[in-house]
């Protein structure tokens, strides 16, 4: 009886079997097949450390990742299309929940896009409640990204005392815009509802207590020296690199050029306010690190500003036809219906109610034209691209969206770095998926 | 599936039912299934201020093999949902199926091509939370309703019985949680 | 041009507004002077650009924002120039991003967002190609920027651009049908019961257009 694959023999024992190992002849000679063979690793979309639904497609050779390869659109939702379909006002709730970490910045965008299509000016008490929730987004939008960021890497306490802070800021949105998140409260014209009584105070401790927070997680992390070590010299790109692959925002400060759309190509009035733009020398993860911290303080700095200059007035422009009257307020159902608006418009003004009536179900005429306004937003530079065709409706709405971009520096950040490093580069780009995918 | 679904039913043995129903929702592990703004929301549910450690549902498995509870948070595009069914098919019995948000519910304010209009057409869903997103609280809500609906649910061949037929039972909300 | 108040055809709507027709309406071509710094950057761009001439078909100052109508066949070489030229300076390439106008002979529009961070200029660049031939030369090994907003472009419009390392589907699933943002794509929607009523998806609803 033989055996195809080991010769054998009978003895006294019984049968035995001489095994030579064919392939381990090869590994030792050098022309072990697998060592020319790539492996290839999927860092699937659902998976606890990329920021999302990313997928990230790495080639590695050992530890190392020699190639690397972002595969997005697991959150494709069609959100530019939906608001074809939309008046200008209704495409506001389609649009916040891009970049649902930082709503404000695409409401934002998007109204500044369209007002300028209209060609109205927004009352100054509306631009400064909008700079406020901005700014107040801008330091959420930072808590999350240092939440997640640490929570990637391995240090949990960074993603719990990170939330704990964030929901101090949900909680001044919740009294302001009634939602935690994805608000739409900035509309073309203005804001939605004044500030509630006593607010300002409110947003004055709110000031002071992040104070304490950032310097608490200053305490934290800083000087940890495993935090110091996984950020230091890891996910490096130069100024060159980024103006190349078009990166704006806290990657690109952390490279060194101090390049902030609110100080460079100021908007909405940013050029009279005292702050700084951090930047930082080093270009790896930790001066982004660094940037994005530094940022958190000056917005406190404009925030505190923003309470001073405070005047009372109206928050909608006057225009009865663009306008939205929301002046929304909790009723006695539990719905916003506000009561004295209701008794204005069924009981008093005839035109009050034809021009709710006509903004509720047609909406405002936007006169033909196109439009790109830009502002900075936590991610970088964040554009709106409108076009109109005279109708009710958006003709087309693009958002040029930072996360959408700076990931394409994934491969420039991965490459030639180990796998744990590639997490910690993704996580210092902060992308967004919402705003990736769109 | 376990030794405990093989018992026989019974009388005898129906406190067995609630000690291993009792046991299951005492540590509801969830798959991390964060997708968008909902994602966000789960994230502040695990957050210090509305703990889910006490319900015993910190630990987020990233690895489906060891999670009994799949919260899918945000809209499922047409690309993700193979991905969804995956996980979902990875995970072991028992395992329950919580849709949170519109977006996972129904298809939300997502009525157009590129959304699936309700993970209920490529998961079986236990329980659906509306919401945009819904607050933590919510979350907590249905969480808790979900341990109710767990301590309810049969062992055994019954079970088995249940699970091809797929039947759902609507609890009233006048159960006390947790207690029974 | 577009047809009806409503968005609904058909429908048994007896106001008369469904008869109604509007013409698209085009941006007029601005007169000189242009206004603001449109006028040094048009001006450094005719005398450092060889072919202005026939690459730029049209001027658009709007609200504040230049806008130039570029032909397909010069358009490497114009927006080279305005790359590379020490009076220009567009390093940055924000945005690239389709438009589909129906009712236009050359539908796909791919428009063209360039800011000069030495100058703190912006400049926008339309080129138009039908649907029969939607090939356009790539940006991409100008400006690496324009990847994967290209292949968005791409993905949602079907404008090819030629040149591209490689140019595949980017949001939609790789063995999709169609090309999502085109206006004559449907947006897929499904009808939803609501207490008793069924309502229609967005696309199909009688809504003011």
């Amino acid at each position: 009886m033989t055996d195809a694959y080991a010769p054998s023999r009978e003895t006294t024992e019984g049968r035995v079997y001489n095994l030579s190992g064919g392939d381990w002849d090869l590994v030792m000679g050098g022309v072990d097949p697998i060592s020319e063979e790539r492996l290839v690793v999927n860092m699937g979309p659902q998976h606890p450390s990329t920021h999302g639904v990313l997928r990230l497609v790495l080639e590695i050779e050992g530890e190392t990742v020699t190639d690397a390869r972002a595969v997005i659109g697991y959150l494709h939702t069609g959100i530019e299309k939906n608001c074809e379909f939309r008046t200008w006002t209704q495409a506001v709730t389609f649009l916040t929940r891009c970049d649902y970490v930082a709503p404000f910045s695409n409401e934002a965008v998007y109204c500044m896009t369209v007002e300028k299509l209209l060609g109205i000016e927004v009352p100054s008490r509306a631009v400064l409640i909008r700079m406020l929730l901005l700014e107040i987004n801008r330091i959420s939008s930072h808590w999350v990204w240092l939440a997640t960021g640490g929570m990637e890497i391995g240090a949990l306490t960074a993603m719990t005392n990170g939330f704990r802070a964030r929901e101090k800021c949900l909680d001044i949105f919740e009294a302001i815009t009634g939602l935690r998140m994805n608000h739409a409260f900035i509309r073309p014209g203005g804001v939605a509802n004044d500030l509630p009584d006593g607010m300002i105070e409110r947003i004055r401790e709110f000031v002071k207590d992040q104070r304490t927070e950032f310097k608490g997680v200053d305490k934290l992390l800083r000087g940890q020296t495993i935090w110091v070590n996984r950020l230091k010299d890891v996910g490096w790109i130069g100024v060159e690199g980024c103006l190349a692959l078009g990166i704006t925002g806290p990657l690109l400060r952390a490279a060194g050029l101090p390049w902030d759309l609110r100080k460079t190509m100021p908007y909405m009035g940013y050029e009279t306010f005292d702050f700084d733009v951090p930047t930082d020398d080093r270009g790896d993860c930790w001066s982004r690190f660094v940037v994005r911290t530094a940022e958190m303080w000056e917005s406190l700095k404009i925030v505190e500003q923003i309470l001073d200059r405070l005047e009372p007035g109206p928050v909608m422009h006057e225009d009865p036809k663009i306008g939205w009257p929301a002046k929304l307020s909790l009723g006695p159902d539990g719905m916003g219906n506000s009561l004295e608006h209701v008794h204005k418009i069924m009981g008093t003004s005839m035109e009050a109610l034809i021009h709710h009536f006509k903004l509720v179900t047609e909406g405002f005429r936007v006169p033909p034209g196109q439009a790109y306004v830009a502002i900075e937003s936590p991610k970088g530079e964040l554009g709106c691209h409108a076009v109109s065709d005279g109708g009710t409706r958006p003709y087309r709405v693009h958002l040029r969206e930072p996360s959408f971009i700076n990931l394409q520096a994934t491969a420039a950040l991965t490459v030639g770095g180990m796998l744990a490093d590639c997490v910690a580069s993704v996580a210092s780009i902060d992308p967004v998926m919402g705003g990736v995918d769109r | 599936m376990g030794i405990e679904e093989k018992l026989p039913d019974g009388v005898l043995l129906a406190s067995v039912e609630k000690l291993v129903n009792w046991t299951r929702k005492s540590s509801l592990w969830p798959a991390t299934f964060g997708l968008a703004c909902c994602a966000i929301e789960m994230m502040a549910f695990g957050a210090p201020r509305s703990d889910s450690a006490r319900f015993g549902m910190e630990v987020f498995r990233a690895s489906p093999r060891q999670a009994d509870l799949m919260i899918v948070a945000g809209r499922v595009s047409q690309k993700m949902a193979p991905v969804l069914r995956q996980i979902y098919d990875q995970m072991p019995e028992p395992k329950w199926v919580l849709a949170m948000g519109v977006c996972a519910s129904s298809g939300g304010m997502f009525n157009n091509y590129a959304i699936v209009q309700g993970v209920d057409h490529i998961v079986p869903v236990d329980m659906y939370l509306p919401g945009c997103p819904p607050r933590p609280e919510m979350l907590v809500d249905a969480v808790l309703k979900l341990h109710t609906k767990i301590m309810h649910e049969p062992l055994g061949p019954k079970r088995a019985k249940k699970l091809e037929g797929q039947q759902v039972e609507l609890i009233p909300s006048s159960y006390r949680y947790g207690r029974s | 041009m577009s047809e009806g108040m409503f968005g609904v055809a058909g429908s048994g709507d007896t106001s008369g507004f469904g008869g109604l027709v509007r013409e698209a309406w085009s941006a007029p071509t601005a007169e000189r002077p242009l206004g603001g710094y449109f006028d040094e950057v048009v001006d450094a761009l005719e005398a450092a650009c060889p072919v202005f001439e026939q690459a730029v078909s049209k001027i658009v100052v709007d609200r504040d924002e230049l806008t130039l109508e570029v032909e397909r066949e010069h358009f490497l070489a114009l927006i080279t120039t305005l790359r590379d030229d020490p009076s220009l300076r567009f390093e940055l390439l924000s945005s690239v991003s389709g438009v589909d106008y129906l009712h236009t002979e050359k539908r796909l529009h791919s428009v063209y967002h360039l800011m000069s961070m030495t100058y703190r200029r912006r400049i926008r660049l339309e080129v138009a190609v039908t649907v029969e031939d939607p090939h356009l030369p790539s940006v991409t090994p100008l400006y690496p920027t324009a990847d994967w907003q290209e292949r968005e472009a791409f993905d949602m419009f079907g404008i090819v651009y030629d040149g591209h390392p490689s140019l595949t589907r980017i949001l939609m699933p790789d063995d999709w049908d169609g090309h999502p943002q085109r206006k004559d794509y449907p947006l897929g929607g499904i009808p939803v019961q609501y207490k008793g009523a069924t309502i229609p998806p967005p696309d199909e609803r009688r809504a003011y257009k």
